[in-house]
């Protein structure tokens, strides 16, 4: 057993399993949620399993049929990627699991049930093709590999956007194909620029190769536009709201939680680890500035929003903000990895914002509205949802010992130490701002209604409730796993830069 | 984990769990939940007064969880923590049985007592917070627990009300983090200690730490009802009595004057602060904000909102002793009166809910001769009224007793002359109703009396007041006693060098 935990191809696991499963779960229309779930349940192992190998052994490559770059394609694990991971694959289960409950009880709807029962039978291949692709982009240890595995999220996530069938989510959802492809496309002609110059394409090799060349800036500036695209920061934001706020709701999780992270763990790794000698200070600032309005123009939308979903898709948008805020500040964060800040709060919002769509979605399922003036007296029929919507609101509000108030306390130190002040002030305006948008909506839940006002509905299952509380918990408590979070994290972030590290003895 | 560590933990779980427990029961099963409460809650005073015990002698009593480099949970049994904390737990005991009584046959039981089993774990975290992280998380948490106690309601006035305690509340917890953060980037990461920081930050970053000081002082002084971050205090008395007790005398105002006290004396230290020279502005807010609730606790006809504004001059008294860190008797003065001023704050609020549960008075013009309907509560009432003036030999006399004391060591005449004026506002704010009730004639009927057995109301209504108005009396005439709120407060005076 020692032996085969040992072994570096493990790692291909959480790229291969999924996709198999996603064709099973094609040919086997009745067993998909069993196939998920194992799948989900796997996948959840082999990362921890991964996490076990990095602590133990270091970064480990693994190339694909013993091909060795430049001409194999190569995976690779570092603490970034698998705590990437990790949130993948815990939100992973608790989104079959919801997903389950949600269609359940769609499908026991005597008059629609029919079209849900198709939905469901699209839904779970393309779930798991998604996972596939988002397991491949973290893992990837190879430029264009990860174009393949972009695309293979691109397009999964739209389709799923598209499921719902009415006709504005199918306008949200052709948006969002277009807005991803053209993504794609900006990317692979960055990739093309660099090929160009520098004629390979495995990170690993390209480390420190990246030097200031016209066709370098090209190529950044390229990928950039393209990963800037598919993360939705402003103002290039315009396609998330409808496109999260119109899918069903176990995929409007899926794409805020899980889908722009992808493309944002990108941005980082190449901004900070392939381009970082290249990258200047004022391009840092710029990204910094779009990421404050994003912030602030994400908030006041949200307080603005007069459906559930919409408010808690803009949410998203100001919540992506604070990644970017990061930029200007990760080099002076003192004490702390690079990565730090940017993980807790990817790691917050990807626990908190799944909490808050799935309880969203109980609300919409319950009610069969999400107007924000109708919601009164949630509180009384769903307990556990609405202590989850609170939970995952504090959370996301940065307050501790939430994740993000670790984030938040480090960008603070940061910007203060580093006498930039006015970043001091949008984190704390953005948090000011959550706070208005989450209790404006729990204020209505807490009403107590007029007893006619009040139908008999069927209760939700466990499934739909639970997974959302405990996801809300975890990013409630996520500070008090902080300092076995920054020890993963220093773990072979800085080992790219050792080129053939030759695999394991 | 050693024994010290478990004790501080079990202080925390014994109203966490029972909390947790009471949110998974059902509404009806109000037996259990009171049987709860109650167990909770006197293991918890247990537990304090082992711990009090422990501290006297001198035990240490630690828990450190680290997060990342330089931030750290930290809880810490010191003496001051546990005046606070035994206040908290004792009165949280009596407001407990008063709620029950209160509430007895509304809506939403369970979920108010889950929040408020919360609210008070939240309490004790503050008190036995060890480092500003710790603190501003329990702060947090603590307008987190307290929300939906103020909107328990549900009605349009009381999420009104809610929604500016939150952006209050909020806004201050912003300007603390931003503050603790400063701080801790100019003098690094440091526990609560008697020394504070080093004096020699002081000559390179004087301005900044200033600033500094201003900023945690307005981040608890929302809290606390300084003058003019007072706002959301009055609007809150929409809440049932019991929370307004909570609020005034337990945990929130509390935790904002416990904030004042904490930072002046473990954070800044007495001699940096005389040194930065910023006890003067302090001293300032302190004196606008006592009699301004004063003048206007005057112009209230509504009984609780009078109250209101009667605590936020009284909690101000704290913040007056506070600025004069360099006297010990001063010093005494304010921190004796953050027990004094909860005793006998909670005692008037029983007293008002008492009357408007009873015979539907709100007003204190209703209030003529009501004394001859509820001579006990009224007796209750007057004993808190007469503290809060300062008469001798109450709670309320010792700790104006000490200020007046502490300001003419200081030399300071105005500080005499603000406690004699706010004395005398007190006392024409008070005086009247005394009299409208012992002396008045009842004019009409009761605007909505109830019938209640043997006594003039329940049973659980009428021995919590009853119970702190003898404390109000006993705790001043024993003052000098070996076992007193008093003694205790020398004792923590000792361990600083002032």
């Amino acid at each position: 057993m020692i032996f085969l935990a040992d072994s570096p191809s493990w790692m291909i696991t959480p790229v291969i399993l999924p996709l198999i499963a996603g064709l099973l779960c094609f040919l086997f229309s009745r067993r998909t949620f069993v196939i998920a779930l194992i799948t989900a349940l796997i996948n959840l192992f082999v990362a921890c399993l991964l996490i076990y190998q990095l602590l133990v052994f270091g970064t480990i490559r693994y190339y694909i049929g013993g091909w060795r770059p430049p001409i194999g394609i190569s995976l690779r694990t570092d603490g970034p990627a698998l705590l990437m991971l990790l949130m993948t694959a815990v939100t992973g289960l608790a989104i079959t699991l919801y997903a389950r409950g949600y269609f359940s009880y769609r499908i026991a709807d005597p008059v629609r049930g029919s079209r849900h029962q198709h939905q469901q039978r699209y839904f779970w291949p393309l779930w798991m093709l998604l996972l596939a692709g988002l397991n491949g982009l973290f893992l990837s240890g190879d430029i264009f590999n990860l174009y393949v595995t972009l695309e293979l999220i691109g397009i999964s996530a739209a389709s799923l956007a598209a499921l719902s069938g009415k006709p504005a989510s199918q306008r949200a959802s052709f948006r969002y194909l277009l807005i991803s492809l053209l993504g794609s496309l900006t990317y692979l002609l960055g990739i093309v620029f660099f090929y160009r110059t520098c004629g390979v394409l495995d990170l690993g090799v390209l480390q420190n190769t990246a030097i200031n060349e016209p066709g370098i800036r090209a190529a950044l500036a390229l990928l950039t536009v393209g990963l800037l695209l598919k993360t939705a920061l402003v103002p290039l934001h315009f396609w998330l709201p409808p496109a999260h706020a119109n899918a069903l709701a176990p995929v409007s999780v899926i794409l805020s939680a899980l889908v722009v992270k992808g493309s944002f763990y990108l941005l980082f790794r190449f901004w900070f680890e392939l381009f970082a000698p290249i990258v200047t200070t004022s391009a840092l600032n710029f990204m910094g500035t779009l990421g404050a309005i994003a912030i602030l123009w994400g908030g006041i939308q949200a307080i603005r929003q007069q459906r559930l979903k919409l408010m808690v898709a803009y949410s998203t948008v100001s919540q992506l903000g604070y990644l970017f805020i990061a930029f200007p500040l990760s080099r002076t964060l003192t004490g702390v990895p690079v990565w730090s800040a940017v993980i807790f709060i990817a790691l917050t919002h990807a626990c908190a914002k799944s909490a808050m769509f799935m309880a969203a979605g109980n609300v919409y399922l319950h009610l069969g509205h999400d107007r924000i003036r109708n919601l009164d007296g949630v509180r009384a029929s769903l307990p556990i949802t609405v202590f989850a919507y609170g939970i995952a609101g504090v959370s996301l509000m940065g307050l501790p010992p939430s994740g993000a108030f670790i984030a938040k306390w480090m960008l603070l130190t940061s910007s203060i130490d580093s006498s930039q002040w006015w970043w001091a002030l949008v984190i704390m305006a953005g948090s000011l701002l959550a706070m208005v948008y989450v209790f404006r909506v729990m204020s209505h839940f807490f009403v107590i209604p007029k007893r006619e006002s009040l139908k008999e509905t069927t209760p939700l299952s466990p499934l739909l409730e639970w997974p959302a509380l405990i996801l809300a918990l975890i990013a409630l408590f996520l500070s008090l796993l902080a300092p076995w979070l920054l020890h993963i994290l220093s773990q072979g972030s800085t080992g790219l830069a050792q080129l053939f590290p030759g695999g394991l003895p | 984990m050693n024994s010290g560590q478990l004790l501080l933990l079990s202080i925390l779980l014994s109203s966490f769990i029972p909390g947790i427990i009471i949110f998974c029961l059902p509404e009806e099963n109000h037996r259990l939940r009171t049987l709860l409460n109650l167990c909770g809650s006197i293991v918890k005073i247990s537990l304090i007064l082992v711990m009090n015990v422990g501290i006297y002698y001198g035990h240490v009593f630690e828990i450190r969880i680290p997060l990342i480099p330089g931030v750290e949970l930290l809880l810490n049994g010191d003496p001051l923590s546990a005046l606070f904390a035994t206040l908290s737990s004792v009165l949280w005991l009596l407001t407990t049985i008063y709620a029950v009584g209160y509430l007895e046959g509304s809506p939403n039981r369970s979920h108010f007592f889950g929040y408020f089993s919360l609210c008070v774990t939240v309490t004790i975290g503050i008190a036995l917070a060890g480092n500003l992280v710790t603190f501003l998380l329990f702060y947090e948490m603590l307008t987190l627990t307290t929300y939906p106690l103020v909107i328990h309601r549900g009605t349009e006035k009381s999420l009104r009300a809610g929604r500016n305690y939150l952006i209050y509340a909020f806004g201050g917890g912003a300007v603390f983090l931003v503050a603790v953060v400063w701080l801790q980037t100019i003098v690094g990461p440091m526990d609560f200690s008697a020394a504070g920081f080093s004096p020699s930050y002081i000559d390179s970053h004087g301005p900044v730490l200033s600033l500094i000081f201003c900023l945690l002082i307005i981040g608890v002084g929302v809290k606390a009802a300084l003058v003019p971050l007072h706002g959301w205090l009055p609007q809150a008395m929409v809440a049932p009595a019991p929370v307004s007790a909570l609020l005034h005398a337990v945990a929130v105002v509390k935790a904002g004057a416990f904030g004042i006290i904490r930072i002046v004396l473990d954070v800044f230290g007495a001699q940096n602060l005389l040194l930065l020279g910023v006890l003067p502005l302090l001293a300032g807010v302190a004196t606008v904000t006592i009699l301004y609730g004063s003048v206007r606790a005057l112009q209230q006809d509504d009984l609780k909102k009078r109250l209101a504004y009667s605590t936020i001059s009284q909690v101000s008294y704290i913040a007056l002793g506070m600025s004069m860190v360099d006297q010990p008797l001063a010093v005494i003065g304010g921190l004796v009166h953050l027990v004094h001023q909860g005793l006998m704050k909670i005692t008037l609020f029983f007293c008002a809910g008492n009357l408007a549960e009873t015979l539907g008075i709100h007003r204190i013009s209703e209030m003529r001769g009501v004394a001859r309907r509820m001579p006990l509560t009224m007796a209750a009432f007057s004993i808190a009224a007469l503290g809060m003036i300062g008469i001798p030999p109450t709670v309320g006399f010792i700790s104006k007793w000490y200020l007046g004391l502490g300001g003419l060591a200081a030399g300071n005449w105005w500080l005499l002359l603000v406690l004699v004026v706010s004395s005398l506002l007190n006392a024409w704010y008070f005086l009247p109703i005394l009299i409208k009730a012992w002396f008045g004639k009842q004019q009409g009927e009761w605007p909505a009396e109830i019938a209640i057995g043997r006594f003039e109301t329940r049973l659980m209504l009428l021995v919590p007041p009853l119970v702190t108005a003898v404390i109000v009396l006993v705790a001043g005439l024993v003052a000098n006693a070996q076992i007193s709120p008093l003694a205790w407060v020398r004792f923590i005076v000792q361990g600083y060098t002032l």
